[in-house]
């Protein structure tokens, strides 16, 4: 497993050559003085630049692209695939603009007679053994090596070998259900092994062979199975690497691109729908620095094929033989609003983790009018003590991007690597790049980089805080420290305590911490709609439901996963599931009432930083399917309590009522009160139990289905197989 | 591949820029002449080196070439007190020897070890040795490693303690087996005598040798390749800069260098740079091990004076071109990756890094290939081609593509199978590869061609005709 090691010994690294000049001119002495900006020319364009910017950096400053292949910003340098060869004055041969650090007065010429023809021959060389099959490639449209071959390539051929010997070819290797290669298509750019060893930390995928015989591949029959391998196929400038859902689907051309929000975990990755006739062919990631950077986890990426499958595509009413049977928009709304308007003040409702708060507000609102206080989320949180009301008790309050700079990172009751992929691969990359320790208190599950494992007993916690741990010292020494705690353990019975231990805990380390703005405490959620429902005011956890035995209607919206079963509701409780797929939800509900899934509507989500973004259009729902505000606008009509907000801006102008920050969208508002929401839970006295931590998702197969949609993906059923296969098989 | 392939002439001057500056630091010490100035030229016949002036005294293992037997040839003699003279005397000296680096590239030895000078930051700093000697036609390395180890080992010791180093790792051929074996009891010898490890030699400075096998690849002699694999990952050769006096094997500062340069430090230093100097024409000096192969009639590994005409080179040492001068078709001077030269050439060649770069070939490492009338040269050129095909890495695009495509083209030309704009189509590609690529393994395949189309294109023209 990569980890740039002797970084530490030269406060740089020979793999990213911004590090190297400030090294360089410690030989001259001047180690302590701000290294000081110096001029280049690109093209005649004079910019001012830090030592140790390359080439390429510095062109792109004055809007010069230089065409490449294998340099990727994300990614270690590799300079292999020789495009980006520029001229430079005074150099008697071309040099490569992504890894040459510039020097001063240097001038880089990025359209002279000795560039062009530098990249003029290396595009021959690529294409001498690519084969010339665009037509049947995946890739073809939006291909690297298409597009610089039209812009920098010769305009004809001089492969005269082609009639003697032909192209080289090239074994395709099985690496796994997602991922399809056609390998006689590589140019041996190495981005897929660089992310694989260095994002993802799996060093699954290597080169074999030398010269003309160079592969890449696993060597032996394995698959890539990584919670982000789908990255590869973005990263391959050519169709080497291909979506397998996606193969011979569509040409991008064809395709409209929606850009949109996931919401299969609850960082809130920032994604591109892809649609042609009202279907979802494939989703891609788009660049947000705050939060996924560009990268996706498989489950948001490849999870779609679940939006088509299990669908509840029209209202449904159980009938007398207690099967549910369709019916339409009208009767379905009216028998259910019979049955609220008979329970009266009896009613309770379950938000499920994938509900938007427009939905939320709209179904709180109805709720709380017809005299009910009973609205709550199937995922638990403590709410002893100042409970839920303030966020900073809720929220990853450090901020996703910030993770990584972090020096010392404290994982407790929490699968990173599963739950938050790219929290993870942030983690992984301070590992990586900045020597960030990083300690688990919890389950010892394979976070794909090295941790210290301070047991599973949450205990450990306790001492921690007292001083009695050896551990104490190394987290007060800690510069940037954070402390990360998993949705698993706050959701235990003892939650609360855990919850207030962590909290003085820490306290104390954020004493210690000069860094400005930087917050110790973080929580991670697993589920998208859970900080939301929070703010908005929903108690979490469905223990008062279950609890009351006089409930006569329950209102499940969208939820799933954690709800009471049927013994435990009295026996004339009317269960109502609104929702887009039939799954545990609407098996047990009298009456179906089909909602629209995250590409079918606009809808607010807050991610687990408190960062609220929005979903868009991308396609319309199918069937008799609404968007799920407009349903419970609609019921409420009905019983005669008519929710005041006809359309979108209307309900939107509510919900910066109840919290402005809801609809400031792409801002995540810094938590606050963290001393206020200690002193309020150490009124409530919860000891914590001594029952080890554990995580619901302990293996790679509990990654690929945890909800709805990705349940009912054909594609993620065929990830969980291929690990299983991967498990018996030798390697 | 000895580090042929690293030609100081190829290397951009942007590159010698970012050293300068070291250099420029470690010379403010002296006042009057600077080191490194060659003396003036006064000698105008080279050749015919006498034996007490020869620094391989065994290169013919006619001795013993164990410790005792070394000893009695004068190694380890003394080398305690040119310890004690310190680094910047030792490296002073080297730069008034101006011996350049055997392994090809030509580089000042002493200018390269005084890289390693600049202070400290906490790394330790390493000695490299490449004696992972796969150019074909090279075959001086392995004499000094099976018949005069202890010139090495010494050498491993003083170089190091000019520059610091803590170890010196010799990276030796894997199939030098006997070599291997040799080099491995005379680093034990030395331990036992206490001339290395803990105190070596009695002068204070802790050294350690140690010797690596590689496994066969040509590539693993590029310098920053040899580093990578000795470190264990596959050898494939890195990004520069940063150069290796920088980041080198296990991120720290390491010189790599050939063995022959490494092992003529010692008498050097005995008997002084200016003696070194004495031989061969200036910025070209010293005495040098030319491997003469081919169709000579004794093929030999001899030490000689620089700048020796090749002519003489050939006759007095090799016994002559077989079937007399007359039948010489072309010579290819300084082992495979350098271009041929025809007979109008060899007529007036002189054996050294200036002379042979006038002939638009190049040193090298000295291994001279004859061929006479009887070679089909194109097809000679073809099997180089080809070697360089198969040793090319993978990693950077133009040489594995490229070579692999002019190895395509080159056996259609053996047989004559091609057009005749083909010819100038290859020269392209071979600019194309030459110059363009991370490593010199390029350029390296790219010149024989060059060298082959430049002399004799009309022989391939022939061929394409008669085809």
């Amino acid at each position: 497993m990569l980890r740039i090691t002797v970084q530490k010994a030269l406060k740089g690294g020979f793999l990213s050559p911004k590090h190297v000049s400030p090294m360089l001119s410690k030989g001259t002495g001047d180690v302590q003085k701000k290294p000081q900006q110096i001029e280049v020319f690109v093209d005649d364009k004079p910019v001012m630049v830090d030592p140790g910017t390359t080439v390429l950096q510095a062109a792109a400053m004055v809007g010069v692209e230089i065409p490449r292949f294998c340099y990727h910003e994300r990614l270690a340098v590799a300079g292999n695939c020789r495009m980006c060869l520029v001229e430079v004055e005074r150099s008697p041969k071309p040099v490569a603009a992504c890894a040459m650090p510039v020097m001063k007065g240097w001038r880089i010429k990025t359209n002279s007679e000795m560039t062009k023809k530098a990249r003029e021959g290396v595009m021959e060389f690529l294409l001498v053994n690519h084969p010339l099959d665009c037509p049947i490639c995946d890739q073809g449209g939006e291909c690297d090596l298409q597009d610089q071959s039209m812009a920098f390539g010769s305009d004809r051929s001089r492969f005269t070998d082609i009639e003697y010997s032909g192209k080289r070819a090239v074994e395709d290797k099985d690496i796994g259900p997602l991922i399809k290669t056609i390998m006689t298509r590589c140019i041996h750019c190495t981005r897929c092994i660089r992310f694989a060893s260095e994002v993802a930390g799996i060093d699954d995928l290597g080169t074999t062979g030398r010269g003309s015989d160079m592969q890449v591949g696993t060597y032996v029959e394995k698959f890539f199975l990584s919670e982000l391998s789908g990255n590869v196929i973005d990263l391959c400038p050519v169709g080497a690497l291909t979506s397998k859902p996606y193969s011979f689907a569509a040409r991008p051309w064809e395709i409209r691109r929606t850009d949109s929000i996931d919401v299969l975990d609850a960082i809130g990755s920032n994604i591109v729908v892809c649609t042609r006739t009202g279907e979802v062919l494939r989703i891609l990631p788009r660049v947000n620095e705050l939060v996924n950077e560009e990268w996706l986890s498989d489950k948001a990426r490849f999870a779609y094929d679940g939006l088509k499958r299990q669908r509840l595509i029209t209202p449904m009413l159980r009938n007398g033989f207690g099967e549910l049977e369709p019916v339409d928009w009208e009767c379905a709304l009216v028998s259910v609003g019979k049955k609220i308007l008979k329970a009266g003040k009896n009613v309770g409702a379950i938000a499920g983790g994938m509900a938007e708060a427009e939905a939320l507000v709209a179904l709180k609102d109805l709720i709380n009018k017809i005299g009910s206080e009973k609205v709550c989320t199937e995922h638990a949180y403590p709410t002893t003590g100042s409970g839920t009301d303030i966020r900073s008790s809720y929220l990853l309050n450090n901020k996703i991007a910030r993770i990584e700079e972090a020096d010392l990172v404290l994982l407790i009751g929490t699968n990173t690597r599963l739950e938050a992929p790219l929290l993870n691969s942030r983690i992984r990359k301070g590992y990586v790049h900045n020597e960030t320790q990083i300690f688990v208190i919890g389950p010892k599950v394979d976070l794909r980089y090295d941790y210290t494992h301070l047991g599973t007993d949450p205990g450990v916690i306790k001492d921690i805080e007292y001083g009695k741990h050896q551990f104490t010292t190394v987290l007060k020494r800690a510069k940037k420290p954070v402390i990360i705690v998993g949705p698993d353990a706050l959701s235990r019975p003892d939650g609360a305590g855990i919850l207030l231990h962590i909290q003085s805990l820490a306290k104390i380390i954020q004493a210690c911490v000069t860094e400005p703005d930087w917050w110790v405490l973080n929580i991670l959620h697993k589920v998208a709609g859970q900080v939301a429902a929070l703010d908005i005011g929903y108690t979490p956890g469905t223990k008062s439901i279950v609890q009351d035995d006089s409930l006569k209607v329950l209102y499940l919206l969208g939820a799933d996963e954690n709800i009471p079963c049927r013994k435990d509701l009295p026996k004339d409780c009317f269960v109502i599931y609104q929702g887009h797929h039939g799954d545990k939800g609407a098996c047990m509900a009298d009456a179906v009432l089909p909602g629209a899934a995250y590409t079918e509507k606009q809808a607010t989500y807050v991610n687990t930083e408190g960062r609220a973004q929005q979903t868009t259009v991308a396609v319309t729902p199918p069937g008799f399917c609404r968007e799920d505000w407009k349903i419970i606008r609609a019921l409420s009509d009905i019983i005669g309590k008519t929710l005041p907000y006809d359309n979108l801006d209307q309900i939107r102008c509510r919900l910066e009522e109840i919290a402005p920050h809801l609809t400031r969208y792409g801002d995540a508002e810094n938590g606050n009160f963290y001393d206020v929401s200690l002193d309020i839970g150490k009124q409530s006295n919860v000891e914590i139990e001594t029952d080890p931590l554990c995580v619901t998702q302990n293996c790679l197969e509990d990654f690929y289905m945890t909800d709805v949609i990705s349940r009912a993906s054909s594609t993620m059923a065929k990830c969980v197989s291929a690990v299983r296969q991967q498990k018996s098989s030798q390697y | 591949m000895t580090n042929v392939l690293v030609r100081f002439n190829h290397l951009a001057k942007s590159h010698i820029g970012i050293l300068a500056p070291f250099s420029y630091f470690n010379i403010q010490h002296y006042s009057t002449t600077p080191p490194g100035t060659p003396p003036p030229q006064t000698k105008t016949k080279f050749g015919g080196l006498s034996d007490e002036d020869r620094v391989f005294t065994n290169l013919y293992g006619r001795y013993d070439w164990r410790l005792k037997g070394a000893l009695k040839r004068g190694d380890w003699y003394k080398a305690k007190e040119i310890i004690l003279k310190g680094p910047d005397w030792i490296i002073n000296e080297i730069k008034v020897s101006g011996l350049r680096g055997r392994g090809g590239a030509g580089f000042p030895s002493g200018m390269k070890y005084s890289f390693m000078l600049k202070p400290s930051d906490g790394r330790p700093k390493y000695l490299v040795i490449n004696a992972d000697e796969g150019e074909p036609g090279t075959c001086k390395d392995r004499e000094i490693m099976r018949h005069d180890p202890h010139k090495l080992v010494e050498g491993c010791l003083l170089v190091g303690s000019a520059m610091g180093a803590q170890a010196a790792y010799i990276y030796i051929r894997g199939e030098f087996y006997n070599e291997a074996s040799n080099m491995q009891i005379a680093i034990a010898e030395a331990y036992q005598a206490g001339l290395l490890g803990k105190n070596a030699c009695g002068s204070g400075y802790d050294f350690d040798v140690f010797m690596h096998r590689g496994a066969g690849a040509y590539i693993c002699g590029e310098e920053t390749a040899l580093i990578e694999s000795l470190e264990g990952k596959q050898g494939k050769p890195r990004l520069k800069p940063p150069f290796p006096a920088d980041v080198g094997v296990f991120g720290c500062p390491t010189t790599v260098t050939n063995v022959e340069t490494v092992a003529v430090a010692p008498t050097i230093l005995r008997r002084g740079g200016a003696w070194f100097a004495s031989f061969g024409r200036t910025r070209n000096s010293g005495t040098k091990l030319f491997s003469i192969s081919g169709h000579v009639c004794t093929p030999c590994t001899v030490e000689e004076e620089m700048s020796i005409p090749l002519k003489e080179l050939i006759e007095r040492h090799a016994g002559g071109v077989t079937g007399g001068w007359d039948n010489l078709l072309g010579v290819i001077p300084g082992g495979s990756s350098t271009p041929v030269i025809p007979k109008s050439v060899c007529e007036t060649a002189i054996m050294d890094f200036d002379g042979l770069v006038a002939c638009q070939t190049s040193l090298g490492t000295a291994a001279v290939i004859v061929m006479n009338k009887q070679t089909d040269i194109i097809k000679a050129i073809a099997r180089l081609i080809m070697f360089y095909k198969h040793e090319s890495c993978g990693q950077c695009t133009p040489c594995r593509e490229g070579i692999n495509w002019m190895n395509k083209i080159m056996y259609r030309f053996v047989e004559g199978k091609a057009r005749l704009d083909e010819i100038d189509m290859i020269w392209e590609l071979s600019k194309q590869i030459e110059g363009h690529t991370i490593c010199a393994l390029g350029d390296g395949a790219a010149w024989p061609v060059q060298g082959l189309i430049r002399h004799f294109r009309s022989e391939i023209e022939c061929r394409i005709k008669e085809f």
